[in-house]
């Protein structure tokens, strides 16, 4: 699949913008101290919408005809992608609810746990929908599997989570329980990661046999009947060679993971706390945005099999 | 009713005369036009509804050249209608027809990556998606006569490869051919229910091929056909 960078940018930005918001609202309702105080939340919550609406406003960036963008709420009952959409748009009342809770200091501890619970809950879902609008797709075999909306909720979680410690770090300096709780997220993502590299590298799915109906014998492309690219070859062929793209995996492996859990686990004690946290948002997100592309790049649409490729 | 095609991979020449003429067709009719880009230049490119590939089946020297034409199947579980979030692809209930209402496509391609069959092609001139209306302005025209209310691909292949009509019907043209010559699905393992039939080739006996010969009088007489024709 051709990676298109606003899309990328889409589904991180915004990922981040929900899981920040959502960490953030889990964090106020279940700590009995609130050591962010509402100013903090405020800035936390108002951090994740910036995100968010910047994610947002990315996506329409690959629509073809964007005056059209409007109508993509009609059919949530069946398109993921309109689902996404109105979760998308929706959340901005649900966010605006909980932040005036805050800001007016509005209602008892129940209801203010309540709204919290209720609006972290709209926010992964959101990002859930998001991975679902890939997962969803049987025509791509490394995107039609439950890893892909578990990554998406727990990437954007962990960039959120980052966030939220420099955030939190700002007003407050003993967060070791937190540390470690985002270091466990980290280390969860990058398991979940991992498994899907390896998921993805075994053969399965629909082969050039199917494809053409001759199941019993040896079928080879001669010739693909035009003499230059087309849309679907614009969009569908987009190869990288084998080796970089093992290459880009220990890349991702390296920043998204490896570096932003090794600063949490050692730099928080030797290095100056907000340093350890802008070294470990950059390299998360550097490395997320490497595995988004990843996430295109590698996977294979079966109309390739019309093209040349003998198994999808 | 549900209309649909059936291709029969035997007879069909992969001439293009499919893909000319319902590119032809349908850069006039209501999907219009199909946009070329850059027509004489370096890179020709351009939106077709159907595409013919050349495929080789079996190992030499058995091996049989296979024309393959495809255009939508017009699936009954259509994923690029459930996929669209404009409610722009939609599922004719009446014919099985599937067509883009082309006021409401946003061109996020969705519907491109949810088909299989790369049945759909975005028009970069217009930044609709376009697609195989199974030539519904022609098939419906009263004012043509009966007979050519067909799709353009079935009437005007030269080898009669292609059959148009209703698989509802158990006696119609599409149905008892698609019965007899067992008539196959491309990728039924996703599950779209594709319409559209294949046939296959009919077995045919191997053709003698040219073999080497190894006795020791060949050895002779290419040695003196050398001879003779220095």
């Amino acid at each position: 699949m051709h990676p298109a960078l606003s899309v990328i940018f889409f589904t991180v930005t915004s990922g981040t913008g929900y899981g920040l918001f959502a960490i953030t609202c889990l964090y106020n309702s279940i700590s009995q101290t609130n050591p962010l105080g509402s100013e903090g939340i405020l800035l936390s919550c108002g951090i994740a919408l910036v995100l968010i609406t910047f994610g947002l406003i990315s996506s329409t960036f690959h629509l073809a005809n964007p005056k059209n963008a409007w109508r993509a709420f009609s059919r949530i009952r069946t398109s993921w992608l309109a689902r996404e959409g109105l979760l998308a748009v929706l959340f901005y009342p649900v966010a605006a609810l909980y932040m005036v809770t805050i800001w007016k200091d509005l209602g008892g501890y129940n209801w203010l746990a309540i709204i919290s619970i209720f609006a972290a809950l709209w926010a992964i879902t959101t990002i859930f929908s998001t991975g679902m609008i890939y997962a969803c797709l049987k025509t791509i075999r490394q995107w039609h599997n439950a890893l892909t909306p578990i990554n998406y909720i727990l990437l954007g979680a962990m960039l959120g989570g980052l966030i939220f410690l420099f955030i939190v770090s700002i007003y407050e300096t003993v967060i070791a329980g937190l540390v470690v709780t985002i270091t466990y997220l980290i280390i969860i993502a990058a398991i979940s990661k991992i498994i899907y590299f390896f998921w993805i590298g075994a053969p399965a799915g629909p082969t050039i046999n199917t494809a053409t109906s001759f199941t019993r014998s040896m079928v080879r492309l001669l010739d693909v009947g035009h003499t230059a690219g087309t849309f679907l070859t614009d969009e569908f062929g987009y190869q990288v060679a084998r080796v970089r793209l093992i290459a880009l995996r220990w890349l991702v492996l390296l920043f998204a993971f490896a570096i932003p859990a090794l600063v949490l686990w050692v730099g928080v004690t030797i290095m100056p706390i907000s340093i350890v946290f802008i070294i470990a948002i950059i390299s998360g997100f550097i490395g997320v945005m490497i595995e988004r592309w990843l996430f295109f790049a590698e996977a294979r649409h079966v109309v390739n099999l019309y093209h040349g490729t003998q198994q999808c | 009713m549900k209309l649909g095609l059936v291709i029969d991979l035997d007879t069909c020449v992969g001439c293009n005369a499919c893909a000319v003429a319902c590119k032809q067709w349908n850069t006039s009719g209501t999907t219009g036009p199909l946009t070329d880009f850059e027509p004489y230049g370096k890179d020709p490119t351009g939106v077709w509804f159907n595409r013919i590939r050349n495929y080789e089946v079996g190992d030499y020297p058995n091996s049989k050249t296979v024309h393959f034409p495809m255009s939508c199947m017009h699936c009954d579980d259509a994923a690029c209608v459930t996929v669209c979030p404009t409610g722009a692809s939609y599922k004719r209930e009446e014919d099985g027809i599937v067509l883009v209402d082309q006021d409401k496509c946003m061109g996020c391609n969705y519907c491109a990556w949810a088909c299989p069959y790369g049945a759909r092609e975005l028009d970069r001139e217009d930044g609709v998606m376009k697609k195989c209306t199974l030539c519904v302005d022609r098939i419906y025209d009263h004012n043509l006569p009966e007979e050519e209310r067909k799709p353009a691909c079935v009437m005007t292949c030269p080898s009669h490869a292609r059959y148009f009509g209703d698989f509802d019907d158990p006696n119609s043209e599409v149905s008892i051919i698609s019965r007899e010559r067992n008539g196959e699905q491309l990728m039924p393992e996703l599950g779209y229910e594709p319409v559209n039939k294949y046939l296959s080739p009919r077995e045919k006996k191997n053709v003698d091929t040219y073999i080497n010969e190894t006795k020791s009088i060949k050895a002779v007489k290419d040695w003196v056909n050398r001879l003779v024709s220095r």
